[in-house]
């Protein structure tokens, strides 16, 4: 049962600050660049809390609830799709190849980080 | 300011619906593939397609609480990081197939069913 706790207080802030840093990071070109530096920064984080070994409440409050809330999937694909949608190729393919490419990237350099530390 | 305590209530609903199915879906499927993030991740694609279409029939609702549903709730029951964590991990463990399958399975996939929840609103 405290564990559900410690997902939902993660939770609670991982959201919020996604939200102002999306809000912070809008274009008016319409590249969604908000999503792309949250979901980067949250998957080296979560490179480094597991390179670190942080386990048991800890990774539930910081990896579980903070860092999966403040990344998110659906906002990435919804975002594709309406690239897509509306012709803007270019940057749907940029977004995507960024995206996964760089995600996996930063997330295996967090996890290097994190073990030698 | 209040969107922001909506948001973060929604991003706690969100997260510990993430939390359950996570637990409870490796139950009925077990083995090497992370199939718990790769269903949320899906489903979350599938209802963010459908409410973003359905926000003009919705817009009745405050806004506050339609951006405390689909960034809120929707917005952190999916995550990015795990899902990169495990197709790394799948990397490290020598399961290539694996995570190449996992990664195709979450891209084309979610785009996917981003469109058909898109495409559903619409039509009805």
């Amino acid at each position: 049962m405290t564990e559900i706790l410690y997902v939902a207080i993660g939770g609670f802030f991982g959201a919020i600050l996604r939200y102002a840093i999306s809000n912070l990071l809008r274009r008016k070109n319409g590249f969604p660049l908000g999503t792309l530096v949250v979901n980067l920064l949250g998957a080296f984080l979560l490179g480094l809390l597991a390179g670190l070994g942080i386990h048991g409440s800890q990774y539930t409050l910081l990896g579980v609830g903070f860092m999966g809330a403040f990344t998110t999937f659906s906002t990435f694909m919804l975002e594709s799709e309406q690239l897509k949608k509306t012709g803007k190729n270019k940057f749907f393919y940029v977004y995507m190849a960024c995206s996964l490419l760089l995600g996996i990237g930063l997330l295996s350099f967090g996890l290097f980080i994190g073990s030698i530390m | 300011m209040m969107v922001y305590l909506f948001i973060g209530i929604g991003g706690m609903i969100g997260s510990i619906l993430r939390y359950l199915l996570s637990h409870i879906i490796p139950q009925i499927w077990g083995g090497d593939f992370p199939w718990g993030t790769l269903i949320i991740n899906l489903s979350g694609s599938f209802f963010l397609g459908w409410i973003t279409n359905k926000l003009v029939v919705l817009k009745k609702l405050p806004p506050q609480l339609l951006t405390a549903l689909t960034t809120g709730v929707v917005g952190s029951y999916t995550t990015f990081s795990t899902f990169c964590l495990e197709t790394v991990q799948l990397m490290e463990a020598g399961k290539y197939y694996l995570s190449l399958l996992y990664i195709v399975l979450s891209l084309m996939g979610g785009l996917l069913f981003v469109r058909i929840g898109l495409e559903i609103a619409e039509n009805n």
